[in-house]
């Protein structure tokens, strides 16, 4: 007989850091914690005056994808990341995700400080009502929130974080970055960048306990979380077909941002541990974005793409780390 | 002849890599109690990349540990990383620490398990290099 005592939580384990089940939790924890920022780390008044320089529509453009990216943030933030905890194989997994859902608080709090520095009220106002009626950004949070929802098998939902995490953001980090790439908007381009930095760490942990998860499946039940995340990458990327052509057509950067989408949904499935669906024709993102997203790191100290006779051995990078010996 | 080496953490990314390469390689074990690999001859190392925002921490402690040695550093020829472009100026950024310093090219780049394009790319640089680098050495 179930009474009310037995319904009642177990009192957890203390989590000791000294005792790892898995060491990735502490890698990606000291990974996490270094990176740390705040909005107010960026100096995004710099580009008030760039800001003026946008015509009045490439203006509610920017606002209104921030309020997208806004929204998914605020999901990863209240229900994404906690939906996860209960199914964490350590103790040390559910502190990272408690890292990750307050990083996502953070993101979502960022756009506001972009808004307040270079926006009226009304436009912003404007904006959030209008992310909250349109059709295909209230539509993808749906499919993702029913997996973080579904009682269906755990492993569901990281497939649904994965995608959130490392597919959905990119329609509109695409915009920051292309801004970056004209030399507008140039410090909030700096923002989203650290956003877009702490994406990756998140889409790779998650899509990692997700491979750990699988180990212990049967074939048939790894067969069936494949073919699961197949058909809602498929679902999402059509919902993201049309939210991309309502934002950019009007100024004709559509194909481009769907070239980003595919390069990205490849690398949301390399983080699941699954081969590529787009190929590599549809992939090739113009070389101003790749720019923009890793500045200072082109291809011309690349041996194999070079002619092979001039190369740079090794651009300085600040890490004089104390294990090396010489 | 030559030889790869790599190290993988448990996400396997690299590992994946480097199977997909279909080349034989001599893996850096992940723990630092298991024994390291002993290279006899010329290699190319492949690793990735785990720098946090400032770059620090770039190289795999393994890798450093590897290479601290001199008898196995005398033999690297040449280093590909791997990483994300996501994490910007320091995408891939092992790959430049190692280059600057062991004195070797920094051979490409590619992300996270690399993609079908990358593998053939991979494989016919290597090639390549293999060829010019016995030609100079020899």
């Amino acid at each position: 007989m179930k009474d009310a005592m037995n319904t009642a939580r177990a009192v957890p384990a203390a989590v000791n850091w000294n005792r790892l089940q898995d060491d990735k939790d502490l890698e990606i924890w000291n990974r996490l914690t270094a990176n740390f920022w705040l909005p107010e780390k960026v100096p995004l008044s710099n580009d008030i005056q760039s800001w003026s320089q946008l015509t009045e529509a490439e203006q509610k453009l920017t606002i209104r994808v921030f309020t997208g990216l806004t929204l998914l943030d605020t999901i990863q933030n209240t229900v994404g990341a906690p939906a996860l905890m209960p199914d964490a194989l350590t103790p040390h997994e559910e502190a990272v995700l408690s890292n990750i859902s307050f990083m996502e608080a953070v993101h979502a709090r960022s756009y506001s400080s972009v808004f307040s520095t270079l926006c009226q009220t009304s436009e912003v106002d404007e904006a959030f009502r209008w992310s909250s009626e349109n059709e295909q950004l209230q539509a993808k949070s749906r499919l993702i929130l029913d997996e973080y929802d579904s009682t269906g098998h755990p492993l569901k939902k990281k497939i649904a974080s994965v995608f959130l995490e490392s597919f959905l953001f990119y329609s509109g980090f695409y915009l920051p970055m292309h801004w970056s790439s004209r030399a507008r908007l140039t410090n909030t381009a700096d923002l989203i960048r650290l956003i877009i930095r702490d994406e990756a760490i998140h889409g790779y942990y998650i899509g990692y306990k997700f491979q750990r998860g699988l180990e212990k499946l049967t074939e048939s039940e790894r067969a069936e979380l494949k073919d699961f995340a197949f058909s809602l990458l498929f679902d999402l990327y059509e919902i993201e077909g049309k939210y991309t052509e309502t934002l950019y057509d009007p100024v004709g950067l559509t194909e481009d941002v769907k070239t980003f989408l595919h390069y990205n949904a490849n690398k949301a499935l390399q983080n699941l541990g699954y081969e590529a669906l787009f190929p590599a024709e549809a992939c090739k993102v113009s070389p101003a974005i790749l720019a923009a997203l890793s500045p200072n790191s082109d291809e011309n100290h690349d041996f194999f793409s070079g002619s092979g006779s001039s190369y740079v051995i090794g651009k300085a990078v600040a890490t004089e780390d104390e294990d090396w010996d010489f | 002849m030559a030889q790869l080496v790599f190290f993988s953490s448990r996400s396997g990314n690299t590992a994946n890599f480097v199977s997909r390469l279909g080349v034989d390689a001599l893996r850096i074990p992940i723990s630092p109690d298991e024994p390291m690999p002993a290279p006899d001859q010329p290699y190319v190392l492949i690793t990735p990349t785990f720098a946090d925002g400032e770059g620090r921490g770039a190289v795999p402690r393994q890798v450093i540990r590897f290479l601290n040695d001199p008898g196995r550093r005398a033999l690297i020829r040449g280093v590909i990383s791997a990483g994300n472009r996501n994490f910007g100026k320091f995408f891939a950024a092992s790959g430049d620490v190692i280059a600057r310093k062991c004195g070797v090219p920094l051979l490409c780049r590619f992300e996270l398990a690399g993609t079908d394009h990358d593998i053939a790319r991979i494989r016919d640089g290597l090639h390549r290099f293999w060829r010019e680098t016995c030609l100079t050495t020899a």
